[in-house]
């Protein structure tokens, strides 16, 4: 197995990680690759106590994960690879090999647009998006597993009104 | 409490999708009691959002109870860095309605010891009948 998504979600661990995505993948670690919680022990604390106890997390700087993205991939047992925001998700498609990005929830902020329930953009956010795809990622949204993938180009068209 | 009198907020509910209004209902008809409880709903809302808004409620009603659903889910995330802000403040993470019910019918002024014995109720209210034959 190897690292079965990769996922960017501003929520980082939450239930939707740990149980709908964790349980059905039977995931064994989550590699948590955020500059903050790599700083901080309490916010690792945190999140460790998210996840069962079968479930192990890692936790390192984009910098950092760059060069440990091949040994999380070669692991026996499945993984999930989450970032808080696209900008830490291109550094890991532009150098360390990352090919598959699912958008998973960019929440409300100012000056965001809504394009699904959980997913809303600025423009310089679309663009972004845009470049992970030229680097040669597949991009697409989907929350759950249960859910449709949504493309990158009908997630960037897609309006939802709150 | 007189018919009609605002009932005393005592704790929030927060959860994924409308799990705190759902639960608030099956409170409310089973006990008449729902109006002391305060529901969070907080889809669209990223993790710094939800914390700032169950920071911004509890201080608004003067609660310092929050009872949410999973203890992986966003809103434990939230409440549990809002107790790192706020002293005081009692996080009940899985919360079901058996332990609501307890809660809100405890007569109790003490609310961090009404949530105590909530969470012992919630905990033990979990029973299997039947199974493989």
């Amino acid at each position: 197995m190897t690292l079965v998504l990769n996922r960017i979600d501003d929520r980082l661990i939450h239930g939707q990680v740990v149980v709908g995505w964790g349980q059905p993948l039977d995931v064994r670690f989550i590699v948590l690759v955020d500059d903050t919680v790599a700083g901080s022990d309490w916010e690792q604390e945190l999140y460790r106590m998210g996840v069962p106890p079968e479930m192990e997390v890692r936790f390192h700087s984009a910098d950092d994960a760059v060069h440990h993205l091949d040994a999380y991939r070669a692991q026996a047992e499945p993984g999930i690879l989450v970032t808080g925001d696209i900008a830490t998700m291109r550094k890991l498609v532009a150098s360390a090999g990352v090919r598959e990005v699912n958008v998973g929830g960019i929440h409300h902020r100012a000056g965001r647009v809504q394009h699904l329930r959980y997913v809303f953009l600025t423009a310089a956010e679309q663009e972004s998006l845009r470049e992970l795809a030229s680097l040669g990622a597949v991009v697409t949204a989907q929350d759950v597993p249960a859910a449709r993938a949504v493309p990158l180009e009908e997630l960037l068209t897609s309006r939802e009104v709150a | 409490m007189s018919e009609g009198a605002p009932e005393v907020k005592r704790a929030l509910v927060a959860g994924h999708a409308d799990f705190a209004a759902g639960l608030l209902s099956a409170v409310e008809m089973i006990s008449g009691r729902g109006g002391v409880l305060i529901p969070i709903q907080v889809t669209g809302l990223c993790g710094g959002d939800i914390e700032a808004l169950l920071k911004r409620t509890l201080e608004e009603h003067g609660v310092r109870v929050i009872f949410t659903d999973l203890q992986a889910g966003s809103c434990t995330m939230a409440a549990r860095r809002v107790q790192r802000e706020v002293a005081g403040v009692v996080l009940v993470a899985g919360a079901n309605l058996p332990m609501l019910l307890d809660f809100v019918l405890s007569r109790d002024d003490d609310v961090v010891a009404a949530a105590m014995s909530a969470a012992d109720k919630g905990r033990g209210s979990v029973n299997v009948f039947g199974g493989p034959a």
